[in-house]
């Protein structure tokens, strides 16, 4: 972990422990990335839970990790890697499903392909091996100004398709027969939902790592879903759980020796665990 | 303008196969009306011909007076469909608001239009009688109680002819009765012409007022006393056909020749 000259470690002043967590560049940008990363995660992973597409969102971060190994070897910025990779991906998954999205093996298949060509990369980079594990496992550290940028653009751009888009997308969603039926274009919102997805996890995959995506974007939206069947509710639930878990996430890690990743999941696994025994 | 339906001399036809011809029928505002036959017999191809997604092969077809896909937004439509999953947790009053504004694009604002939808959802579940269980997750409700919301939800923003593609199929006796009965009730409280494609005439056999039959490469309508007789239907079938009455009041067909098999539009999805 960096020990910095300023850093003073945690005390039981909760204001000067805040004003520590801010007085680092670094620490500011990781702030400000995971904010709009738990916003977008909270919000698509309650449409991804709700359309039983988690499996798809698990394949896509499986594809961030060599988008980002593959960047960082080509010298890129490693947030267009991440996306690049997402959108991609995501553009094939919609290529190779059907109309009920049931091609796992053909999704599995492309998955692992996807982890054995990241870790050629990371063989190919020799440098890039110490960040092997914040590749797959997240860190805070080294987010720099332009991939704040670029993320915060990314998550304003998705929420506001995102919104624009809610209501036929829960009625295609919930009922894609009938929605048909009512005019809601529902193959078109289906392509578009998996690029929103990929978007979602090349953003999550910057913060959580690519293994841990599923902390912020499927714990904290099927815990809202165990909570309320409200769609309006629910939305705002998986959003403020996932916001909870990773400012609480980031702040520990800042405070102590452990990684980002594991704090997020675990974080986020404990009201998932609650709402679970909560309701049957 | 009181008719909802009228067929003259039609023909529809999926790639150059006719699936039925000269059919000429009409269907009045406020009247219930099922829609039967064999499967591949042209019931969804009707349905089809209704909504305008299948334009005629031939005669003409006017619906609530206009060109057929001109009046869709004064349909309500219930697609042929399997139970909400049991995992499904959107609540059924959720559901019926997507029959409102579920296709609309946007961002709903508060306000006079937000109440008044409000109002209009919670006039609709009570027209089906689903006040007790609307706002319970859709997949914990029985086949039954979907259904009354499914057809609440296409009821809600007050079409002039509903259009239910075998909304029975999943549901027991006493539960067929029902919804067929609250059918009814709607044709006649709310003035909506409904067609209902079924399987079984008998469940509804009580509640309707005319029958459209279809067999044979074609269709005949009129009340049930009319259509479902030895006479009408072994006309239409060109085979020996025999109805038979039990002592309850049930139809019994009896002799119906095997379907030559059609591409089953029934099955096609």
């Amino acid at each position: 972990m960096l020990i910095d000259a300023a850093f003073q470690g945690l005390s039981w002043n909760l204001a000067h422990d805040v004003r520590e967590l801010f007085a680092f560049h670094f620490m500011v940008n990781a702030l400000l990335a995971g904010t709009a990363v738990a916003v977008m995660g909270g919000a698509v992973g309650w449409f991804m839970v709700l359309r039983r597409q988690a499996f798809a969102g698990h394949t896509l971060a499986m594809i961030a990790f060599p988008g980002a190994a593959g960047a960082t070897l080509a010298g890129l910025p490693i947030a267009f890697g991440y996306f690049g990779a997402c959108a991609a991906g995501a553009l094939a998954l919609a290529g190779v499903s059907g109309r009920h999205s049931r091609e796992s093996a053909a999704t599995g298949t492309v998955q692992a392909f996807a982890l054995g060509l990241g870790f050629l990369f990371v063989g190919l980079y020799h440098g890039l091996l110490n960040g092997l594990q914040a590749l797959l496992f997240g860190t805070f550290l080294g987010i720099d100004d332009g991939q704040v940028r670029t993320i915060v653009a990314v998550v304003v751009v998705a929420l506001a398709a995102l919104a624009v888009g809610a209501r036929p997308l829960l009625f295609a969603s919930v009922d894609a027969d009938v929605a048909r039926a009512a005019g809601v274009p529902v193959r078109l919102l289906s392509f578009s939902f998996l690029l929103l997805l990929g978007l979602a996890v090349a953003a999550t995959s910057q913060i959580t790592g690519a293994l841990l995506v599923f902390a912020l974007l499927v714990t904290p939206a099927a815990t809202a879903h165990r909570l309320t069947s409200r769609p309006l509710v629910g939305l705002g639930l998986s959003v403020a759980i996932a916001l909870v878990v990773t400012w609480l996430g980031l702040a520990l890690a800042f405070f102590s020796v452990y990684p980002v990743g594991f704090y997020v999941t675990s974080l986020a696994f404990a009201p998932y665990v609650v709402a679970r025994s909560l309701r049957r | 303008m009181s008719e909802a339906i009228r067929l003259e001399d039609a023909a529809a036809a999926r790639g150059r196969h006719v699936i039925w011809e000269h059919v000429s029928l009409t269907v009045e505002q406020g009247e219930f009306v099922a829609v039967l036959g064999s499967n591949g017999a042209g019931k969804s191809t009707f349905l089809d011909v209704v909504l305008g997604l299948l334009p005629l092969h031939h005669g003409s077809a006017r619906i609530l007076g206009r060109a057929p896909g001109d009046a869709n937004a004064e349909i309500g439509y219930l697609p042929q469909r399997h139970n909400f999953d049991a995992s499904a947790r959107i609540r059924g009053v959720d559901v019926v608001r997507l029959g409102l504004d579920g296709a609309r694009w946007g961002v709903p604002l508060p306000g006079r239009p937000a109440r008044a939808r409000k109002e209009r959802l919670r006039e609709v579940i009570a027209l089906v009688g689903a006040e007790s269980y609307a706002e319970r997750p859709i997949g914990a409700l029985s086949g039954g109680e979907q259904q009354r919301l499914l057809i609440a939800q296409a009821l809600v923003r007050r079409p002039r002819l509903l259009l239910l593609d075998e909304p029975l199929d999943s549901l027991d006796l006493t539960n067929q009765a029902g919804v067929a009965a609250l059918v009814q009730r709607i044709c006649r409280d709310e003035g909506v012409a409904v067609l209902l494609v079924a399987h079984d005439v008998n469940p509804i056999l009580g509640y309707l007022d005319r029958v459209v039959y279809f067999a044979g490469g074609t269709a005949v309508a009129g009340t049930p006393a009319e259509v479902i007789t030895s006479e009408t239907l072994s006309r239409l079938y060109g085979a020996p056909v025999e109805v038979l009455r039990t002592g309850d009041g049930r139809l019994v067909v009896v002799g119906v020749p095997e379907p030559p098999f059609v591409h089953g539009s029934r099955h096609a999805h």
